[in-house]
């Protein structure tokens, strides 16, 4: 079987329309990046230092009954999430609210004061002080300016400086597209989210690799021939296994968003869009930016 | 013709065998008694995450432990110059790394600084100097010296612990040091986490000091009593109604005896009142000093403090030798015995801060383990259905490949004795999409061969040969990212990392080597004229 006859798109001419919308995407992200910085955005308590429990109740909760509740105990400036599967609901907080290391005790005799008629078990509770996250905070950044280093590095060796500054443009336009889909989501930005941006660096990588290495052996092939064809040509050839692997990893990623439980929904998801928008970037990013480099002495000798 | 896929077959059921002998003490509820020696009984370790428990990240608060051996030595001070009859006006720890000797004159200062320079050669003695008529000698605890001690107490600290956590019993502990003061401590499948890190987490410094009858507690404040006595509180916590009720206390502020000398402490039942009690045993020192003081002091109150809480200050009625005594209060069982345990595997050289306390219920652990399985599992069938459709047989070779990778991958993991954590299983899953990849690099490259017009025989050689370099580029920039993680990664991202790397790397070995063996094999024996592809 197959998903893809011979193709004949004109990926490269695509170009200004994928440039608009991976550059939006890419400013979105830097603008997350900067919240991100600031605190501004939807920090895990990983990061900003503080609380955050899963308890399960016998009775579902709502989150303004369980808001209320606290209010009523002194306890205030909560983040509360209700998760509709099995009556659970997470509490948040960052390490501004009481300042003691008792924080999560006091939630909880102060829920079980106020739903003195549904009981309920913790399920986890995380307190993290300030200085592990700040500790945290720059360990991440080392492994991600570490392995981004060492990425560009392996592919400078393997192709010529073009193409790695191509791959790395790529790889970069997807980690921002995830930072940029999880801040405007809101969602939590925790040591997991990080995780998963670095295993999609790695693997949109591969499949930027891929496009490259048909790209290089048909300029090699076809050293008189105009590079934008060249291009379109290789990237049509190699469409298909460009979509059927990424396929595999995505049905793969997506059993572990529908399944695999609230614990790695988030990370789950951010597989799942980077598996997209890996495949999307080295057919309209990385290629792209090739092609107009190598054109350009090409174009000046004619 | 042979392509000498005798030896690979060997090393790929050679594998299988290896790994299947690991995974045994896995999958097998009880081992059979023939099953020992050199084959292993470890399982596959499960994270915090998956099998519920506490894990801690406390810092020791080592400046603590130095200005407290400051205080030590003032004392100690105190009492050799009294010795000696060397008169002094006052001794004290000054910020957090000096004593102050405040004396009379050069001469007996002189005389101290010799006795202090024998005394303890590790700290430095700055020049004397004059203040208000009088002379000062200041001790210095170097920068050196300091970090001798904060290390010392960091390694006390850690074995109090571990003998805390041994006698509260709980199975398979880890405590370790990590970096310079903090201790890493994972309780796994712990029942009651907040009472277990009140029992690590106590200092546990038991003094005993005299009350200062003088001083009427009542209206005592922290101002206006005498220098040399410190304010505290006995609170009492009512069986009945559970109100805590605050007493204030005025004692003196040098401990008469402390913590250090006892060497056995056990909890009692009262059997006149039914209530617990720790019955404590002091080593020799101990009894003398408790000999003396109770005989100097009948009549007066003596203060039992633990951590700056009187926990009761009866009243002397006798002089008690034997050197024996008790601690009652009002505490539960529970407490008793936990007090006991403190007091018994000693106190702690400084207080401990809890930087990170992240505790998993056996619920959730479960629940992520059935999770993970299902996700598992049905982004198997998923993969594996969409390979047969696409690719026919040569898609269940991948597919066949493709357990081996997970059949492997958990050998391996068993064999380390590497720690599965549930963003492990998520690299699992992660893996299963991944494995297929490379098969589907080859086929395509296959396919294109074969429309060229090649054999199939020469169509899948030149197929792995072309996608060999591709599929080496993308594992070794994927396994990149997952070393740096292993490196930084802490817990559960750790566990993503070892799971993500081991995969890479024996997905390698299972794509290029595995997979191609049965094309080989199956081409070598019948002559097809098409390739299912």
């Amino acid at each position: 079987m197959e998903l893809l006859g011979k193709t004949n798109i004109d990926f490269i001419g695509m170009r200004k329309l994928s440039f608009i919308i991976s550059g939006i995407i890419a400013i979105i992200g830097i603008i997350g990046i900067v919240q991100i910085s600031r605190g501004a955005a939807n920090l895990g308590i990983d990061f900003s230092g503080g609380t955050s429990m899963q308890l399960k109740f016998n009775q579902p909760v709502t989150t303004q009954a369980a808001r209320d509740a606290l209010a009523r105990e002194g306890i205030k400036e909560v983040d509360l999430q209700e998760i509709k599967d099995g009556n659970k609901l997470l509490i948040k907080m960052r390490k501004s609210s009481t300042g003691s290391e008792k924080v999560a005790d006091h939630v909880q005799e102060a829920l079980k004061k106020e739903f003195a008629s549904n009981p309920f078990v913790v399920e986890s509770s995380t307190e993290i002080g300030p200085s592990i996250g700040e500790k945290l905070k720059s360990d991440t950044l080392m492994a991600v300016a570490l392995s981004l280093l060492g990425i560009v590095l392996y592919i400078a060796w393997r192709f010529d400086f073009k193409f790695g500054v191509g791959a790395v443009l790529a790889t970069l336009h997807d980690v921002l597209a995830i930072i940029a889909v999880f801040y405007v989501m809101h969602k939590e930005v925790n040591l997991l989210l990080v995780t998963a941006v670095l295993t999609i660096a790695g693997y949109s990588l591969t499949d930027t690799v891929v496009v490259f290495d048909r790209i290089r052996e048909n300029l090699h092939k076809s050293l008189k021939d105009p590079v934008i064809p060249i291009f379109n040509r290789s990237i049509n050839e190699v469409l298909s296994r460009t979509i059927v692997t990424s396929l595999t990893t995505f049905l793969a990623s997506c059993s572990l968003y529908a399944f695999g439980g609230e614990v790695i929904h988030d990370f789950a998801f951010a597989l799942v869009v980077g598996v997209v928008v890996g495949t999307y970037s080295s057919i309209f990013v990385a290629s792209p930016i090739v092609a107009l480099w190598e054109k350009i002495p090409a174009e000046v000798k004619a | 013709m042979s392509k000498g896929y005798t030896w690979r077959i060997t090393l790929i059921i050679l594998f299988i065998v290896a790994s299947a002998v690991y995974l045994t003490p896995t999958l097998v509820s009880s081992l059979p008694s023939w099953w020992g020696g050199v084959l292993p009984k470890d399982k596959i370790h499960l994270g915090l995450d998956l099998q519920g428990g506490t894990h801690l990240v406390m810092e020791v608060e080592t400046q603590k432990a130095v200005e407290g051996s400051l205080d030590l030595i003032a004392t100690d001070l105190e009492d050799s110059l009294t010795q000696k009859n060397l008169r002094f006006k006052k001794i004290g720890k000054l910020g957090g790394d000096k004593v102050q000797l405040t004396l009379y004159d050069r001469s007996s200062a002189d005389e101290v600084v010799k006795l202090v320079k024998k005394k303890y050669p590790d700290l430095e003695t700055l020049p004397l100097f004059d203040e208000g008529g009088f002379v000062n000698l200041q001790l210095r605890v170097n920068e050196k010296e300091a970090q001798v001690r904060k290390d010392r107490a960091v390694a006390q600290a850690l074995e109090t612990i571990r003998n805390r956590i041994d006698q509260f019993g709980v199975s398979e502990p880890i405590i370790a040091r990590e970096g310079i003061n903090h201790i890493v401590v994972q309780l796994p499948g712990i029942k009651d986490p907040k009472r277990a890190i009140e029992l690590i987490g106590k200092t546990a410094r038991l003094e005993f000091k005299l009350v200062d009858e003088n001083v009427n507690a009542a209206t005592a404040s922290a101002g206006n009593i005498p220098e040399d006595d410190e304010l505290l509180f006995e609170k009492r916590t009512d069986p009945q109604t559970g109100a805590v009720s605050e007493t204030p206390i005025v004692t003196k502020k040098k401990a008469m005896i402390t913590g250090d000398l006892l060497t056995d402490a056990q909890v009692r039942i009262d059997s006149q009142y039914n209530q617990p009690y720790v019955a404590i045993e002091f080593n020799s020192t101990g009894a003398r000093l408790f000999d003396q003081v109770t005989a100097a002091n009948v009549g007066k109150r003596f203060a039992i403090v633990l951590d700056s809480n009187v926990y009761s200050a009866p009243v002397i009625r006798e002089r008690i030798s034997g050197g024996s005594a008790q601690i009652s209060g009002s505490f539960t069982e529970k407490e008793s015995s936990d007090l006991a345990i403190v007091l018994r595997a000693g106190s702690l050289p400084a207080p401990v801060k809890i930087l990170q306390n992240v505790t998993v219920g056996p619920s959730l652990g479960a629940d992520s383990i059935k999770k993970g399985l299902v996700a598992g599992l049905i982004g198997v069938v998923l993969v594996v259905i969409f390979m047969a459709i696409y690719y026919k047989l040569s898609g269940m070779v991948a597919n066949l490949g493709m357990v081996l990778n997970i059949v492997y991958l958990m050998g391996a993991l068993a064999a380390l004795g590497a720690t599965l954590t549930l963003p492990g299983i998520a690299a699992i899953v992660l893996l299963v999409g991944m494995s297929v990849d490379s098969n589907v690099l080859i086929f395509e490259r296959i396919r294109e061969e074969l429309r060229l017009g090649k054999t199939p025989h020469a169509a899948l050689d030149a197929g792995y040969d072309k996608a060999f370099l591709t599929i080496m580029d993308s594992h070794v920039t994927a396994l990149i990212t997952a070393a740096v993680l292993f490196q930084f990664g802490t817990g559960p991202v750790k566990g993503f990392a070892v799971s993500l790397s081991l995969g890479i790397i024996i997905n390698l070995f299972t794509s290029l080597l595995a997979t191609r063996v049965l094309f080989d094999a199956f081409l070598d024996r019948v002559h097809v004229k098409r390739l299912s592809i």
